[in-house]
This record gives C-alpha cells, structure tokens and sequence, in this order.
C-alpha cells in the first residue's frame, strides 16, 4: 500500500471540481488508457485571462485523482500567466508530498495545464520536449522527454526516471539507453559548469591552481568523453603550458589519435584552464 | 474498523488449530531435530508426522516431500535441481502466465545460457495445448506448468500435459501453490515429477513450503549444507513451521470438499452479482476451469488501486493487476498475455476467498462494490455516457 500524506487521501477521497464545463475556453487533454493514466482540464477565463471555473476527468490512480484535484484549487483565481509557472513539485508540495514513485501523477497535471493554455493561446499543443526519438517503447517516451525530466529534478538514476515520466517501467529493455541519457546530461552540465566557472573575470592561475585545474578537466571532462568510445588517457607530467599525456585503451592503437590530442584534449584544455595550453603525448 | 479479507490468493489467515500445533515448538520442543539425545531426537519423529500429513493431502509418498522456506524456494529448487542434474539439456519450457517465481528464473536462465521455450494462453487465460506439444523437444530438461493461476484461478489440464511431456521423455514441474487445499489432488495416480506448495496460501504460516520430489527422479540439491531432508536441502529445520504447516494440510483434507461447494457458491454468488449491478464489467479467465475461490473482475475505464483505495476504506482487502498496484508500472503480465484490452486491464480486481469468508460478508462486498466503481467512472473522462443530464460536476459534493 502506498504511504499517501492526509492531504493526499483527502483530496482522493474528496475530489474537488470533478466535472466537465460547457463551452471551456480552454481543454488541455494528456495521457491515455494504455498508459493506465489520463486527465482532461477544462478552463473558463474571464477577459484578463484569470480562470475563473476549472474542471477535471481522471482516469487513474488515487494520486492521479489527488494531483488533479490538487491543480484545480492552486490555479482558480490564477492568470494564464500566473497559473502557467506551476510545476511538477509545486504540486507535489501543495499534497504534502507524493511517493517517490508517483511523481509522474504531478507530470501529469503539469503538462494537462501547459495544454490547456496552448490550446487556449491558439498555438498548436507545443511540445517541445515531447519531439525526438522514442526510448520507452512501452510508454512511448522519448529521448527528449528523459534529458528533459533528468535536468528538471536532476535525476541519477533509472528508478527515479521510471518514476517522474514512466519511461523505464515496462519490459525494461531500453534502461542502458536511459542510463546513457542521464550519464549524457550530466556530462553536458559538468562540462557547463565549467566552462561557466572559467568565464569568470580571468584571474591569473597560480602553479598549482593550473595543475589542479588540469587534474580535473582531465578526469572530469576529458577522459569521460574518451571513455565512450573504449579509449582512455593518462596525465604524465605539467611543465608550465606544457601537458603531456599518454594515450590508454583503445586511443592507444587508434590511427586518429594525433588527431584526439589537438581536437578534443588540447581544446578543452584551452577552453577551460588557459589558452596558452600545448598538449604533447609522451610514451611512456 | 470491519475487515473483510478477499486477498486469499495473496495469503491466508494461520488457522488457530495450526497455532495451536506450533507453540509447544517455540518453547518445550525446543531441541535440534539432528541432536543425539531424546530432547531433540525426539522432534525428529513429530517432524515425519507432519510430513505425513502433507503426503496424505497430495496423495504422495512421506518420503518423496522436502520442506523449504517458501513456494519460490520450492520452484528454484525444482528447477536448477533438474538442470543441474541433467547438464546436456538445456532447455526449458514453461508458460507466459507463470508466478514470478518461475517467470522471472526463467528469463534469467535464458540470459545465462538456457533455451526457454514460452507457452501462450487464449483470451480466457487456458494453456494452448498444441503450442506446448510442438515446443517439447528432446533435449527439454524440464517443463514447468502452474497448476492453477494466482491471478485468474484458472486450472490448467496438469494431466494432459503430463502426457505430452513423458511422450518425449522429459520431466513436468507444477507450481501448486494456489492449488493445493483448493482442488482434490492425487500424486500416485499422476504424471507430475514435481509439485511445488506453499504454507501460508493454505492457512499455516509464512516461511514454510514443500517440494515434492517424485521417487526415482534424477535431482542436485539447491542448498547445500547439512544432511537434512535425506540431503536434499540442507539447513536447520523450521520445525514449527513444519509441524504447523503438516496440522494446516490435515485442515485442508478436511475442507477441500467445503471449497468446490459452500466457497464456490459464495463466489459465484459474489461474481453474479457484481456483474449484475456494475456495467461494462468483465470476468477475467474460463469460468469452468478455474479454482472455485477466485474471481478476477475488469471494471471497464476505472484504474485498480483507485478502487482498491475505495475498497479498503470499507474495510475489503482485494488486490489488482493495474500497473499502479504491481509495482513496476506494467500492468499485470498475465491479463496482457490474455490479451485482456487495456481499457480493463488497468481496472481490474481480484477477489479471492477462503474457508472464513462468510455469506455476509459476501452481501457486504455486494452492496459496496458497485458504486465504488460507479463514483470513479464518474470522475473518468472514459467511457459510455450513461449519466442523466445534470448529474455530473456533483461528485464532490457527494462523496
């Protein structure tokens, strides 16, 4: 049995605005029976685009029910605009929590809401995270959406992913391309991070700010992007600008490895410690 | 709160004169079966009565039943003792409908090495007789077939596919879990090599299950230690348990007649009715074959745990194969291998009875069931539109 909050149960037990309105302004429609979930939100608004009625359908779980119920009071009396900011976890806080396990129920009313005011605004439902290649066959969830909800709740694992967008639930055979979606996303943000962090007002790099700045963007950027494709690289020495390293693995045979040092090792090296960086390969 | 249990199939009330049994064990027969001395030797002997007890219910031979901790240690040790003593096979067949317990060791042992052959079910749940005939070769080390399914009750033809399987020389597991106490079954006059069971699905504790192991059958043990079981489990054993488990067997001789009579009638009465008041409602597995406790109802655009959670406010205990309930978002694998729409896979609910089920807390389930469904068909956006103008948007203030 699930360990629903009082505010859960409450509003499961209790649903308000349960109900469909004649002529709504604006229909916002997700999920579907297949997917063992669906919610329909309907809106009324008034000329400044405040919503003034709000009714919900649900075919789903008691958190689904509850999630919906819980949107409908969080948004009445909200603008378009307003209510537009609300995501997944303002719901779930709003019920005091939902299981780990049922955060996608939150997902649900979000992307419900975000239809409905796409439908309203006359634009084609956008759904920008929604495009890409399939994953999940079995929930039909793509790339997109997966990178999307990682960064979103900055995800690590495959169990939570399953947990916030279904992808992952079913037969389980697409979790190593999920895992790379997360191992991806998170290398992208590292690396953002640091690139962020050298654009700071340039200081000048001590001797062993350098050294360490390069330590890292070896071990942290460098050798994972190698590592994808089976190769490997071992910092050697530092002599002033000078880096030298050896290649590992499958970089240590690869023809295009000259290539490897001055395109992506030596790049990234200017990018992010200084651009007076020369990399050399040592034997060693 | 008023409790009525329909989770049966799930587990089982420990029957008081099974309690009764155990105690002593806890506290004055406390000894080590295995000891020298009298203390212990002593539970030895009351340990070949319970093992008594289990043979006469089964119609098997004292010696060919080895306890185990559980119904899912009863089937690995079924299966990887085959294989493992009879290393040139390397091939399994079993159905698409089995337990967890042999569906998923099977989908691991065909990722580590193993040719698993799966056999289908027709919509109403019922083995395909002639697949599994083409799928028996000569190198199938084993064929493991549920006698009855814990989520439908649907009874399979053990005896027909017995014949199938010693035709081309292999041998036929059953998980008999839900099974055994619920239909008369007969050992000596059968072509079953291995029958699993399971106490707490017959009214004894959790932790305790049996294997039988047909005299003559080429077989490894599973865990290996002491000579306990004649070496073929090793271990200390759970002689409470055991003695308990022996007491509810003996039970279930006694009842198995009330479960095709006075429990049957009450589940038909329950599957009637519910039908009768609840619309787009659908019976989930064959009707004739099928264990007389249990029922598997569709709701048609109503979700499980949804009803469940309405349910259990009223005190019933009843379970689901919605994904929301399974606990891995996928819904129930045995009504998808029947083919069961999507439309009632997610709202379907398994009632499941036992000898304590009462008529009125049939009437009970009766009158509360139906219009739990009724109030979240209210609130689905699916379905026939059979409400009376006027009458929506007033859930709320109803409930």
């Amino acid at each position: 049995m699930w360990d629903y909050s009082d505010k859960v149960k409450d509003h499961f037990f209790r649903p308000r605005n349960v109900g469909e309105i004649e002529n709504p302004d604006a229909v916002g429609e997700v999920g579907s029976l297949a997917c063992g979930d669906a919610l329909k939100l309907m809106l009324k608004l008034d000329t400044a685009e405040r919503i003034i009625d709000v009714k919900f359908k649900t075919f789903g779980c008691g958190s689904a029910i509850a999630s919906a119920s819980a949107l409908t009071e969080m948004i009445i009396g909200k603008t378009l605009d307003q209510a537009a900011k609300i995501t997944d976890n303002d719901i779930a806080e709003y019920l005091d929590g939902l299981p780990e396990q049922k955060m996608h129920c939150s997902v649900m009313g979000r992307e419900a809401l975000e239809a409905a005011i796409a439908n309203y605004r006359g634009l084609k439902i956008e759904k920008p995270v929604e495009e890409g290649t399939i994953v999940c066959k079995c929930f039909g969830v793509t790339d997109n959406k997966i990178a999307h909800e990682v960064r979103e709740h900055k995800l690590n694992t495959i169990e939570q992913v399953t947990n916030y967008c279904k992808a992952g639930g079913g037969c389980q055979s697409c979790h190593p391309q999920i895992q790379a979606i997360i191992d991806e996303v998170w290398h992208k943000e590292k690396e953002k991070a640091m690139i962020e962090a050298s654009r700071k007002p340039v200081k000048r790099l001590t001797n062993i700010q350098k050294m360490k700045l390069v330590q890292e963007t070896i071990e942290k950027v460098i050798r994972p992007t190698l590592k994808f494709d089976g190769g490997d690289i071992e910092l050697i020495d530092i002599d002033g600008d000078r880096v030298m390293v050896s290649f590992r693995g499958s970089c240590s045979e690869c023809p295009s490895s000259k290539v490897t040092l001055k395109s992506t090792v030596e790049a990234k090296l200017r990018e992010l410690v200084t651009d007076t960086i020369i990399v050399e390969e040592v034997v060693s | 709160m008023k409790v009525v249990y329909t989770d049966n199939n799930a587990t089982t009330k420990v029957a008081t004169e099974v309690v009764d049994a155990m105690t002593p064990y806890f506290t004055e027969y406390y000894g080590n079966p295995s000891s020298m001395h009298t203390f212990g030797g002593q539970v030895a002997k009351k340990i070949d009565f319970a093992r008594q007890q289990i043979a006469e219910l089964i119609g098997a031979n004292p010696d060919e039943i080895v306890f185990t901790s559980c119904g899912t240690e009863s089937d690995n040790t079924a299966i990887w003792g085959v294989l493992r003593a009879n290393p040139h096979k390397r091939h399994i067949v079993t159905s698409r409908v089995e337990h967890p317990a042999i569906y998923n060791l099977c989908k691991y042992l065909a990722q580590n090495g193993y040719h698993v052959t799966e056999i289908g079910v027709d919509s109403h749940g019922m083995i395909d007789l002639s697949e599994l005939s083409d799928a028996v070769r000569e190198d199938t080390a084993v064929v493991s077939i549920m006698y009855a399914n814990n989520e439908t009750g649907v009874v399979f033809p053990i005896e027909e596919i017995g014949a199938i399987v010693k035709q081309r020389g292999s041998m036929l597991h059953t998980d008999a879990v839900q099974a055994v106490g619920k239909l008369p079954i007969n050992l000596s006059k059968s072509t079953i090599d291995l029958l699993t069971l399971s106490g707490h699905k017959l009214h004894a504790p959790k932790g305790i299950g049996a294997l039988f192991i047909r005299k003559g059958t080429t077989f490894t043990p599973f865990i290996i230690g002491g000579h306990q079981e004649k070496n073929r489990r090793g271990g200390t054993e759970n002689v409470p348990s055991i003695i308990g488990l022996g007491k509810a067997c003996e039970l279930a001789k006694k009842y198995v007649n009330e479960e095709q009579t006075r429990i049957k009638q009450l589940r038909d009465k329950l599957e009637t009715e519910i039908l009768k008041r609840a619309p787009d409602t659908r019976v989930n597995g064959h009707k004739a074959s099928r264990l007389p406790n249990t029922t598997n109802l569709s709701f048609e655009f109503v979700e499980g745990e949804a009803i469940l959670l309405l349910l259990n406010e009223k005190g019933i205990c009843a379970s689901s194969g919605s994904a929301c309930t399974s606990g891995s978002l996928e819904p129930s694998h045995v009504l998808r291998a029947m083919g069961v729409p999507f439309t009632a896979v997610h709202g379907s609910v398994r009632l499941s009875l036992s000898r304590y089920n009462t008529a009125d807390e049939i009437d009970y389930i009766i009158e509360h069931l139906p219009p739990i469904i009724r109030r979240l068909r209210e609130i689905s956006p699916y379905g026939r539109e059979t409400k009376v103008k006027g009458q929506t948007s007033t859930v709320s203030a109803r409930l």
